[in-house]
């Protein structure tokens, strides 16, 4: 448990990713075996206790405190496993910690009314951080700002392999992950893929820039539309389907209507949608079934998600990775009309003669369900991660806007003296007042160079109305020209509205804060 | 005859703590005709005062604060060493806090009252420890007044200081801390733990590093942490431990460290949610202040009958004393700033 703790006691208030990937891989050095399988687990979200709960942990707290002294220790802190932690009282004890391979052991195989007493007794050994990272462990949810895929990101660090090689045995394995943790350290075979629908690592593009697109040899490239979805993996072993995102997590429990009807083996790529006779629906609409765990029959029947396939990796169990992206097309095109599988379709290839013809098409394309075009080299291979000059998106212009700086906050690590993150407004008339003020649309923290920060930020400084801790408000005095790739309705934000990849494209010094745009041109700008 | 009662001779105004028979203030909020002071934070002992008795090194910290204040009449005192103003007995007994700091007993016909200033019960290698005075009443802070405020060992908090280092050896680690007291027991204690690499200071702490060692606190090979070139972070700082009153770490002059890692000393640190908030990378739960089961123990080892609270968490520690079966009452006074230094 110690280096679990640790880790996760660092892990809280480190911003900067190479840190948390350093300090990962720094606990899977120091743990032991099986204890960092375990916590490689929690930190990936495979750990679930359903016996403890936050009534559980108040009421062990309520046996050992003055409830006065914890109502007004609670008040102060404002967490529940944070208070519980820091308050339990200490008795000296020689003690040692449990591992955490203890820990997940004795809670799974508990029954429910056994587990308070389990806990009592580990909080009375640990130590108030080990108290803390044993609570947040067994009621759920670490929340350490730390994802799956950086999790196997720092696994990989750990062991000098690459992503890649982790992601495409991952979900072949299970915790504590012994086998994969001995491979990595070269002390045993790598582990067996046979039979599991696992996740093979996608292939993804560079974008386009603007000095490229002349020296391009056209003739060598098919163009298909980029649709504006989620990149989404099915693979399917073994009798068993899974549906991964392109970062590998298992997002398929949400998706039945796409996943129930699988018959065939195979791993495709292709684009999750939502389309609804025919016609694929803005993104807005995919968002409301991603990041759940599952879906009800209303949603199903309201958002019905849909998969336009892209490529094929596996045709059966024959891996057609190592061959052209023409002859892959051919087999797509091939097992499709073979598999028929219900609610997906090939993705188009979009004709062209030359460059220019294609830069029509691809400005032409506003206001439908796609980004722009993708432009794939007819003889490329798939390859994982993001290889040079075989696969381009060429996106179209962003849209902008003239936005009026309203709250700048101070950015982390080399950024932790500037203010860095910046909330921007548009104007709007009052609902109550009807006089005319500026409502936060959106926020970003990049698209300028250093220079123009150290400015922006004794702008800041000097112009500061109010201060909250990190944050500062501002006058409202400098204009924003932001640019983002779209923009759709959110009943979540004050202005009803949220933007997609918003990011500084210029600073306004030089216009009047009065002349930026108002709410309803953004508005009209919604797709 | 039997003694005063305490609240008969001691008054709380809005200048501080009143001794009425003796015509003076215990470390007012504002400037008066005659103080007793109990340590150096600016809080506590302020300028403009006509007269003023406190211990030796605390008259050297208000002179490096306040410069020399020529019209004021200033009286050293030893500890233990009685000192008689007006009716009132004045004896100065040491609170561990920081260098000079005291405890102030009281004494006024059989009747004694200690105040203690800002004090502390860990061991500290920059200060006199703490000695517990009987007395009637003792009046104490209560700013870790919440049975969430236990800290740890100073030497582990050190020990995860020195492991961060050696974990990141291409940025720098700046240690925010309070000038006075904080500064130099951080630095003594990494000292203890065997960092003989040079520290670098910001230029707000220079002043009292020097004190600290002219009254014989060893705090080894000290450098001020100049801005390099202009605009552009001093990679010899990288692997480096830089030390610098808090509010320097977030401004322009934190730019001169490369990626740095903010680390914070306070007893504060203990609540992850303040720690996060103040855009802290790396906390250090290392405090000057007693902590809850300190302020609790200190009552029973004075074993006074009474206690006042002045300022802090009053309510819980109030609850807490009462349940003990001695009575306690809180002061509510305002001028006591318990954010930085603690």
């Amino acid at each position: 448990m110690k280096p679990f703790a640790a880790l996760l006691d660092r892990l809280i208030y480190t911003p900067s990713r190479n840190a948390k990937v350093a300090l990962i891989a720094e606990y899977f050095r120091q743990a032991p075996d099986p204890d960092r399988g375990w916590g490689l687990a929690a930190l990936t979200g495979g750990l679930d206790f359903k016996g403890v709960k936050a009534g559980t942990v108040r009421g062990l707290a309520m046996e050992r405190v003055d409830p006065t002294l914890f109502a007004w220790s609670y008040d102060f802190v404002g967490d529940l496993a944070e208070t519980t932690a820091l308050i339990w009282p200490e008795r000296l004890s020689n003690r040692a910690w449990p591992g955490l391979s203890e820990v997940v052991d004795r809670l799974s195989g508990a029954q429910r009314s056994e587990a308070p007493e389990i806990v009592a007794d580990w909080l009375d050994t640990l130590d108030a951080t080990g108290r803390w990272a044993l609570l947040k462990l067994i009621t759920g949810g670490l929340r350490v700002g730390v994802s799956a895929r950086l999790a196997k990101v720092a696994l990989a660090a750990y062991a000098d392999a690459e992503p890649a090689e982790i992601e495409e045995l991952w979900h072949g394995l299970e915790p504590p992950y012994t086998e994969l943790f001995a491979w990595l350290d070269g002390d045993g075979p790598r582990p067996s893929l046979e039979d599991k629908p696992v996740f093979r690592p996608a292939m993804l593009a560079h974008p386009l820039e603007e000095g490229e697109i002349a020296g391009l040899d056209a003739a060598a490239y098919v163009a298909e539309w980029k649709w504006d979805g989620i990149r989404v993996q099915i693979s399917s072993r073994g009798g068993e389907t899974r549906l991964y995102s392109r970062t590998g997590d298992d997002i398929g429990r949400a998706f039945p209507d796409v996943l129930d009807h699988v018959t065939f083996e195979g791993v495709l790529d292709g684009e999750l949608l939502v389309v609804i006779e025919g016609e694929v629906r803005p993104f807005n609409e995919l968002q409301q079934r991603l990041n759940r765990k599952t879906v009800t029959g209303a949603m199903l029947k309201k958002y019905p998600a849909f998969v336009r396939l892209y490529d094929i990796l596996f045709d059966g169990r024959e891996d057609l990775r190592a061959l052209a992206f023409s002859e892959r097309r051919n087999r797509l095109e091939g097992f499709y009309a073979r598999a028929a599988p219900r609610r997906m379709d090939v993705s188009q290839v979009v004709e062209f003669r030359d460059l220019a013809e294609l830069e029509a098409l691809r400005v032409s394309s506003r206001g439908t369900a796609t980004e722009g075009l993708m432009l794939k080299r007819q003889d490329s291979p798939y390859v994982a991660g993001r290889p040079k000059g075989l696969w381009y998106k060429w996106k179209r212009g962003p849209l902008t806007l003239d936005t009026v700086l309203m709250y700048a906050q101070r950015g982390h690590g080399k950024r932790s003296s500037f203010y860095s993150d910046f909330t921007f407004g548009a104007w709007r008339s009052s609902p109550e007042t009807g006089e005319d003020e500026v409502v936060p649309v959106g926020k970003a923290y990049f698209g300028f160079t250093d220079e123009d920060l150290k400015h922006l930020d004794k702008w800041v400084r000097d112009h500061t109305l109010h201060r909250y801790g990190p944050v500062r408000e501002v006058e409202r005095g400098l204009v924003l020209e932001v640019a983002f790739d779209s923009v759709h309705r959110s009943p979540r934000h004050k202005s009803g509205v949220a933007m997609r990849f918003p990011r500084i494209a210029r600073i306004r010094w030089d216009k009047p804060p009065g002349e930026a745009d108002r709410l309803e041109t953004l508005e009209r700008l919604i797709e | 005859m039997t003694a005063p009662k305490p609240e008969s001779w001691i008054e709380v105004r809005p200048t501080g703590l009143y001794v009425r028979p003796g015509d003076f203030h215990v470390d007012p909020t504002r400037a008066v005709g005659r103080a007793v002071i109990t340590h150096g934070h600016a809080d506590h002992a302020r300028a403009g005062h006509a007269a003023v008795a406190a211990t030796a090194e605390t008259l050297a910290i208000m002179a490096v604060r306040y410069g020399a204040e020529p019209e004021q009449a200033k009286q050293a005192l030893l500890p233990g060493a009685m000192l008689s103003i007006g009716d009132v007995s004045v004896t100065l007994y040491p609170a561990g806090h920081v260098l000079g700091s005291a405890q102030v007993l009281l004494e006024h016909k059989g009747s004694r009252v200690v105040v203690s200033g800002d004090y502390k019960r860990r061991q500290d290698p920059t200060c006199a420890p703490f000695e517990p005075v009987p007395c009637d009443v003792f009046v104490t802070e209560a700013t870790f007044g919440l049975p969430v405020f236990r800290h740890p060992d100073d030497r582990d908090e050190i020990a995860k200081l020195l492991n961060s280092v050696r974990m990141f050896p291409d940025r720098c680690h700046v240690i925010g801390a309070y000038a006075l007291g904080k500064a130099q027991r951080m630095i003594a204690l990494l000292r203890e733990a065997g960092w003989d690499r040079p520290i670098y200071l910001h230029g707000a702490l220079q002043n009292l590093c020097d004190l600290y060692r002219a009254h014989g606190v060893d705090l080894g090979d000290l450098r001020p942490a100049t801005a390099g070139q202009k605009g552009v972070p001093r990679d010899d700082f990288k692997g480096e431990i830089v030390l610098a009153p808090p509010s320097a770490i977030a401004d322009r002059w934190g730019r001169r460290l490369p990626d740095p890692v903010v680390c914070m000393a306070s007893g504060w640190m203990r609540v992850r949610q303040r720690a996060k908030q103040r855009g802290v990378e790396l906390p250090l739960i290392i405090s000057d202040h007693a902590d809850w089961d300190e302020l609790l123990q200190t009552v029973e080892d004075v074993d006074a009958p009474e206690v006042w609270i002045t300022h802090g968490r009053e309510e819980a520690l109030v609850h807490a004393i009462t349940a003990t079966g001695r009575r306690a009452r809180a002061l509510s006074m305002v001028g006591y700033d318990e954010e930085e230094g603690a």
